[in-house]
């Protein structure tokens, strides 16, 4: 029993592995952000361009590009690892598989959330929200694409045995996220107005506190029994 | 307390004859109450002073919105029990409660509409209540669409399952929005500290109304769960001895 790591070396483990996968590969990790700018652009462009309009559709603007994008990248979360068998010797290896798909899980957010989560802001600014609203805005991003990463890992887990797994990702995880978005589009307007964004940032740190506890077993389960 | 009355509810043949046997009673209670609680709910509930006859959509809103929750309730607790003690029919069960909850989500919805065009002044408002509904839908049409597209039987149950036990969050969420919200849905009429808010004469109809329902969906969920252990046991031999008896009777 000496020759095993401990859980935490062990999920260490995976998240170096699959940074430097990633390293390796940059531009599948990147298609998402460059969705979510591309998105994000498209608004002033169909409508009329006026500052004081755009501020208004901004926060649903960020937030939606933000849910469509982080879908976007859901699916090669756990895509390649099914395929050449790494889940299979995660799952045989005896360390906690959750605490596995938990770094994996990270991993991701690290790769595609968090790129979004820093271009977010500049986004914003092109629709022109003011300058002082940015602290507001990041801290959303980053509290929301975290429940957004650990609650998509769900719908990954459950859609990895299906052979069409796009449209039927959405579909299961849109619902789920929904508070997210709710709140994250709240804050961001708060923000944008010049208001106290406090009370809908909390309940986006509650969210994504009860995310980390609930959504990473219920993503071990569902990846387990497609295993199967 | 002994639950051996329970584990006989997991072999396919028991439930098989249990839920043949069974349906039809429930679907006729059904019938009479409904006919019941529709004389109650069209001729001899009075007029309401502010809604004057509309309010009687009421006594198909009300049921089928509560029938919408039982019923993703009872999927979520089906699903958890075949999830956890690996019991088939449990999961037969759940995937029974799926199209039924879905309709009643459905006319709950349009009911809905019906009766917010004249009351509110529009169809569709985006109230936290009226959203938290729709989302149920999505869950139902969600975890259709998942069973369907997983071809191995046993990975689908135990796939939809998850799903199921994780979309139970929205449950609470649907039942204290018009608590929680300030909103533009009507408050509990029902359940609630005090008591039923409503007088005697307009509240037994509703009451007949929910119990027809639900009875409704037993019987429904009973006939889908037992045509669904039908498909999957096409190759038992207990099943084509049942069947022979009954061509014998």
């Amino acid at each position: 029993m000496s020759l095993r790591a401990s859980s935490p070396a062990a999920a260490m483990a995976v998240l170096r592995r699959d940074l430097l996968l990633a390293a390796r590969r940059p531009g599948e990790w990147l298609q998402p952000l460059g969705f979510f700018v591309l998105v994000t652009v498209l608004f002033p462009l169909a409508m009329d361009p006026e500052p004081s309009r755009l501020r208004m559709v901004a926060p649903a603007a960020l937030w939606v590009s933000l849910l469509l994008a982080s879908l976007l990248a859901l699916e090669i979360l756990f895509r390649e690892d099914s395929r050449d068998g790494t889940l299979e010797q995660y799952a045989l290896s005896g360390q906690s598989f959750t605490a596995l798909l938990l770094a994996k899980t990270a991993t991701h957010w690290l790769l595609t959330g968090l790129p979004m989560v820093l271009v977010g802001p500049l986004a914003a600014l092109s629709l022109a929200a003011p300058a002082a609203a940015v602290p507001g805005i990041a801290l959303a991003l980053f509290l929301g694409s975290l429940s957004l990463s650990l609650i998509g890992a769900i719908g990954a887990g459950l859609t990895l045995g299906t052979r069409r797994g796009g449209a039927l990702l959405s579909l299961l995880v849109l619902p789920l996220v929904a508070p997210v978005l709710i709140f994250g589009a709240r804050a961001t307007a708060w923000a944008i107005a010049g208001e106290e964004a406090a009370g809908a940032l909390y309940l986006l740190g509650a969210m994504g506190v009860l995310a980390l506890t609930l959504a990473p077993l219920a993503a071990a389960a569902a990846v387990r029994i497609s295993m199967e | 307390m002994s639950w051996t009355w329970f584990h006989r509810f997991g072999s396919p043949p028991y439930f098989y004859r249990f839920a043949g046997r069974w349906a039809p009673w429930f679907l006729g209670f059904a019938t009479m109450l409904l006919l019941v609680g529709l004389y109650g709910a069209l001729v001899s509930a009075p007029v309401d002073y502010y809604q004057s006859e509309v309010y009687r959509i009421i006594y198909v809103h009300v049921p089928s919105s509560y029938l919408a929750l039982m019923s993703y309730t009872w999927m979520a607790v089906a699903a958890a029990v075949g999830l956890i003690w690996r019991i088939k029919v449990a999961h037969a069960v759940a995937a029974a409660c799926a199209p039924a909850g879905a309709s009643f989500t459905v006319v709950s919805l349009v009911t809905g509409m019906i009766w917010g065009e004249p009351t509110w002044g529009t169809w569709w408002t985006w109230d936290p209540r009226l959203v938290s509904q729709l989302f149920v839908l999505f869950f139902f049409l969600g975890y259709i669409a998942l069973r369907g597209a997983i071809e191995d039987r046993e990975r689908a149950d135990r796939t939809s399952a998850v799903l199921a036990i994780v979309g139970v969050v929205n449950v609470p969420i649907v039942h204290w929005s018009v608590t929680w919200w300030n909103s533009l849905h009507q408050a509990p009429t029902l359940m609630r500290a005090d008591g039923p808010s409503m007088p005697m004469s307009m509240l037994w109809p509703l009451l007949v109304m929910i119990l027809a329902y639900t009875f409704y969906f037993i019987a429904l969920m009973l006939m889908r769960a037992r045509a669904e252990v039908l498909r999957r046991e096409r190759g038992g031999t207990w099943l084509r001895e049942e069947l022979s008896d009954e061509e014998k009777e």
